[in-house]
């Protein structure tokens, strides 16, 4: 038997249009949080690390959300140039579920329109600041529909126990093979 | 009685002629995915999804993919359910209809008891090979106790065969084409308009989906109750009213 100690995954976790109801999920493993550290290092993660910019090498990637606007898009270029394996994490990022309830009312225009001056008490204007708010894409869309995705974590949010059998294979090395209501259900 | 005798999954299986091949692979506790079927209903072969691949019918060897739902078991049928072929077609028919409406799981008042999201677990549908459509559909709340989203509907007929065949009011039917196709109340009125509308809510027990509710369902909260309606029609057809 090897003595020799692993290298440590670099694990990522990304949050593009999402309500960070999967972030919660994850920090929903509680005890096992410690076990992770032992075993991967949290590189990139709105929950986990300072780190601004997505890094080099990544191993694993949780990626939350649909894509929204350009600043989902440029963030999920970056992630998926820099990583091995990107997990499709939640059904935001799988189906683009609430945040793609939007791409009913057909494109970004009619959204903004909606939201920031017909609901609006007489004061909205629609907001304008470029390089500042990213502009909203027309539809959003689901990450797989953008990029290559290994794996698929359904869920809104995916139970921990889920996330957790996802990443246990994805830290030895392979891939996860998840089946059943328990583990693949959408909602 | 006469018998026939097929084979299915290599299994010799002996059934009443007129049997279909439904019935015959239930009778052999073989499970076919069925959504649009309803024992208790007629059969339409809507959804597609409980396609067989059939040898030997008709003194044919190339396999056909025929509706278990309205085949009707032949002498000889050599019958396949869970080819990986039909395995792939039964995964693609539930991403179409998750694509072609707007099903979001997560705020759906029969999530969690939903036919479809049962099934795509079933098929192993972790994610949709085929882009998402986003229709724009309306929801018809004219009803007084009862809800109708087309974004959830899958057109799988149910509520019209109910409504026709069960309660006899025919409040339902099926209109527009292609894309456009939808449930329609009366001559296309709001529901509550539609005088014929007895209120008895059989539409929405057997609505498999999220699409038929009461009013007072909020997310999570609609169960169906296709047990009832299927009581309903053994009572008639056995003439036994008691329980």
């Amino acid at each position: 038997m090897s003595t020799r100690t692993p290298r440590k995954a670099r694990l990522a976790t990304v949050w593009l249009a999402g309500c960070s109801g999967c972030h919660m999920s994850f920090l929903d493993l509680d005890e096992w949080l410690l076990e992770l550290a032992d075993r991967a290092d949290i590189v990139y993660s709105p929950v986990g690390s300072d780190q601004k910019l997505y890094p080099e090498n990544v191993d694993i990637a949780l990626v939350e959300g649909g894509v929204a606007n350009t600043d989902n898009l440029e963030l999920l270029q970056r992630v998926r140039a820099n990583t091995r394996t990107l997990v499709s994490f939640g059904d935001c990022a799988i189906t683009a579920n609430i945040p793609g309830m939007r791409n009913m009312l057909r494109g970004s225009d009619p959204v903004l329109r909606r939201a920031y001056l017909e609901l609006a008490d007489g004061s909205g204007q629609l907001p304008h600041a470029p390089g500042i708010v990213p502009e909203l894409l027309e539809r959003v869309l689901p990450v797989h529909e953008l990029v290559p995705v290994e794996v698929y974590l359904p869920g809104c949010p995916p139970p921990a126990e889920r996330i957790r059998a996802a990443l246990e294979p994805l830290l030895r090395g392979e891939l996860p093979q998840l089946s059943g209501a328990d583990q693949i259900r959408f909602g | 009685m006469s018998v026939c005798t097929l084979q299915i999954n290599e299994r010799d299986v002996a059934v009443p002629t007129g049997t279909t091949l439904l019935e015959a692979a239930r009778q052999a506790s073989i499970p076919i995915p069925t959504l649009c079927f309803l024992e208790g209903l007629s059969a339409v072969a809507a959804c597609r999804l409980c396609l067989v691949e059939v040898r030997g019918a008709d003194g044919r060897e190339e396999p056909r993919l025929l509706a278990a739902c309205v085949t009707t078991a032949a002498e000889g049928m050599r019958v396949q359910t869970h080819t990986p072929r039909l395995q792939d077609i039964r995964r693609t028919v539930i991403e179409l209809l998750f694509t072609e409406g707007n099903h979001v799981c997560a705020i759906c008042v029969a999530n969690g008891h939903c036919e479809l999201q049962n099934l795509a677990v079933e098929v192993g549908m972790d994610h949709s090979r085929l882009p998402y459509r986003f229709p724009e559909r309306h929801v018809d709340l004219s009803h007084a106790q009862f809800g109708l989203d087309h974004n959830r509907c899958i057109l799988c007929t149910r509520c019209v065969r109910v409504c026709d065949e069960v309660e006899g009011a025919h409040v339902w039917d099926v209109g527009w084409r292609g894309e456009h196709c939808q449930i329609i109340s009366g001559l296309g009125e709001p529901w509550g308009a539609v005088e014929a509308c007895t209120h008895c809510g059989k539409c929405v027990d057997v609505c498999p989906t999220g699409a038929l509710f009461h009013k007072a369902d909020t997310s999570e909260e609609k169960h169906s109750h296709p047990e009832r309606l299927q009581a309903l029609v053994h009572a008639r057809s056995h003439q036994e009213w008691s329980p």
